[in-house]
């Protein structure tokens, strides 16, 4: 009966995880290494891919700099009262909750080009939907909780204890932050980081709303992805989600790293 | 010089009221012991002086000068945090130095401040090590050292000993003292502990629901209790409802609704031929024996009260049930008007008992 679950276990793992991978590979070698290398240094694909990289690395700093002050504020924001923090903090959540095709929706419907918003900044040159601005709001939006949830737990775990020694000792704010907070908090930081770049760098629901995957303008490389096997065109397809998949691989092992390097902290 | 003056202070945690209208005045170079129950808003007062935590109401004046408005950083205070709040990340040397670097004092005069703190501190040898490998006691000292640092005018300490085993702690105590005494900074510590607070202190205030009871010498306030807070608080002792009933204590107790507070010190018991003035004494029962280490703990029954005191190992030893004398020298006694300390009559006035 054990040893039923154990092959049970291997084959699940085998057929979900295993087997799509190898098939993945295979398609993207399918017309050999010139064949895989043609499928992404075709204009549109490094196009999506220079966006998608774009995109990750505006999400992840924007996220680093907005998550820590969130989480800063709702764990240690007295004068923003208790009430208000709790709504607040469930408000945070609600990204996982909503789909991010709603998420980029939503984005539309506030900024799109009908709305009042979305025409005065039209007005002033900068487009937002259907453009890297958005794209970036959506995806912003989608992994805004990943930073914030990281950081939450480690700033409560280490009190204020610390920063109020440090304001006794004659240290302001930002001194404070760099000295006392920043260093406790890193190591949160760092991994979602990576959670915020593994996200955004596979996030296509609420980029394909807002982006309106416009080819060698606002497509990204799972949009792209996406076309190519609407195409039929599934070695092409193979060749450029296999990248993805290698290096959100690397990811994962970086993602360990961070997570044992802040148990030894 | 009155180095601290605090007038009308009061506050609020929502509904709580922690700190009600305190004043009190602390003079430059003293060591005051906060003292007083948990929940008595001791911490409160020492976080509002800190500029930790801003008062409802009332004044704070540090020389004269008020410093309500100032923020922690420019208040010249050190601060000494219940669980030391040692920067985890930071070796000693690189805690102790904290507060002068964030001064931008230059680094060859850091050292010599941090080296001249740490050979103080007793912390030699141990620069490089981070708080997580040090001892409790050793963490105190760092605690110590890093508020002592950028040398302020006023050290506050939030219950100093109060995560210490109980046999460093008593160590820990002296040398504190006998640090703040060499250093000559004014110092007010929190604490629960009377023991503690009596050892330390010049003066002790003791404060109780928001509010100082009393403010004083160690000494004066165990003699002296100003209320019955106060002197259940401080010491041992045994509550007895109808003072009147107490001998010697007849007259001193006649307004109904008296009770008194009795403390073990004040308590003599023995066998007949052990006192030489009998008519100060009355009849009692040994209740009850407990072995102290020094001493005994008798409980002793006299009608329907039980009394507390000591009998030394020297004496004859006592059994339960046997018949004793027992002397009441004095008694703290209060009721609803007033409260003070009144003399066994019979052994003030002994020719009363010819009357």
């Amino acid at each position: 009966m054990k040893k039923l679950w154990i092959i049970l276990t291997y084959l699940v793992f085998a057929i979900l995880l295993v087997a799509p991978l190898v098939k993945m590979t295979q398609s993207a070698f399918a017309d050999g290494w010139s064949g895989f290398v043609e499928s992404i240094s075709r204009p549109e694909a490094l196009h999506a891919l220079m966006m998608t990289g774009l995109v990750v690395l505006c999400v992840t700093v924007l996220n680093g700099v907005f998550g820590i002050m969130t989480a800063l504020y709702l764990v240690r924001g007295k004068w923003l009262g208790r009430r208000l923090r709790s709504v607040m903090n469930s408000i945070v959540d609600l990204p996982y909750a909503v789909s991010p095709v709603i998420g980029g929706l939503m984005i539309v419907l506030l900024v799109g080009p009908d709305t009042a918003i979305g025409a005065f900044f039209e007005k002033i040159g900068v487009n937002i939907v259907y453009a890297f601005p958005g794209m970036v709001i959506a995806t912003l939006f989608v992994t805004f909780p990943l930073m914030v949830r990281e950081i939450m737990p480690v700033l409560e775990e280490i009190g204020d204890d610390q920063e109020q020694a440090s304001a006794t000792l004659g240290a302001y704010g930002w001194t404070t932050f760099r000295r006392v907070t920043w260093p406790s908090i890193r190591w949160g930081v760092a991994y979602g980081a990576v959670l915020t770049i593994a996200r955004s760098m596979g996030e296509f629901g609420a980029v394909l709303v807002v982006s309106g995957n416009i080819i060698n303008r606002t497509q990204t490389a799972t949009t792209l992805v996406y076309q190519d096997v609407e195409n039929f065109n599934i070695a092409a397809a193979g060749g450029i989600a296999l990248i993805l998949a290698a290096f959100s691989a690397g990811l994962l092992l970086l993602m360990e790293w961070t997570k044992k390097r802040r148990e030894v902290h | 010089m009155q180095h601290v003056e605090v007038r009308g202070l009061d506050k609020h945690f929502g509904s709580f009221h922690a700190v009600k209208d305190v004043s009190f005045n602390i003079q430059k170079g003293h060591l005051i012991g906060l003292l007083g129950p948990s929940g008595g808003g001791k911490t409160s007062i020492l976080r509002m002086l800190a500029g930790l935590e801003s008062p409802d109401a009332g004044e704070i004046l540090f020389h004269g000068k008020r410093v309500n408005e100032l923020p922690p950083q420019e208040r010249g205070i050190g601060f000494v945090f219940q669980n030391y709040a040692l920067f985890k990340h930071m070796t000693v040397f690189e805690n102790i130095a904290y507060g002068l670097k964030v001064q931008k004092t230059p680094k060859a005069q850091i050292r010599e401040r941090v080296m001249e703190l740490v050979e103080l501190t007793g912390l030699k040898g141990f620069e490089q090590r981070y708080p997580q490998q040090l001892s409790g006691g050793q963490r105190q000292r760092v605690a110590f050292a890093r508020a002592l640092a950028p040398e302020p005018q006023l050290l506050l300490l939030d219950e100093p000993f109060a995560a210490i085993d109980a046999k460093i702690r008593q160590e820990l105590r002296s040398w504190l003292r006998e640090l703040i005494e060499r250093v000559g900074i004014t110092s007010i510590f929190v604490t629960h502990d009377q023991d503690e607070a009596i050892e330390v202190a010049d003066e002790i205030m003791v404060i109780s629901q928001g509010q100082v009871e009393q403010k004083g010498t160690p000494w004066d306030i165990y003699k002296e209790p100003a209320t019955p807070f106060v002197a259940s608080f401080i010491g041992e002792s045994t509550q007895v409802e109808h003072a009147v009933k107490l001998h010697g204590f007849d007259r001193a107790a006649e307004t109904a609704g008296t009770r008194a507070l009795i403390r073990p010190e004040y308590v003599e018991v023995g066998r007949p031929s052990e006192f030489p003035l009998l008519s100060a004494t009355e009849e009692g029962v040994v209740h009850h024996l407990h072995f102290r280490g020094s001493q005994w703990l008798v409980e002793v029954k006299v009608g329907d009260q039980t009394l507390i005191t000591y009998r030394s190992l020297e004496k004859e030893p006592l059994q339960v049930g046997d018949p004793v004398r027992v002397m009441v020298h004095r008694a703290y006694l209060y009721n609803e008007q007033r409260s003070w300390i009144a003399e066994n009559r019979f052994k003030v006035d002994p020719m009363s008992m010819m009357i």
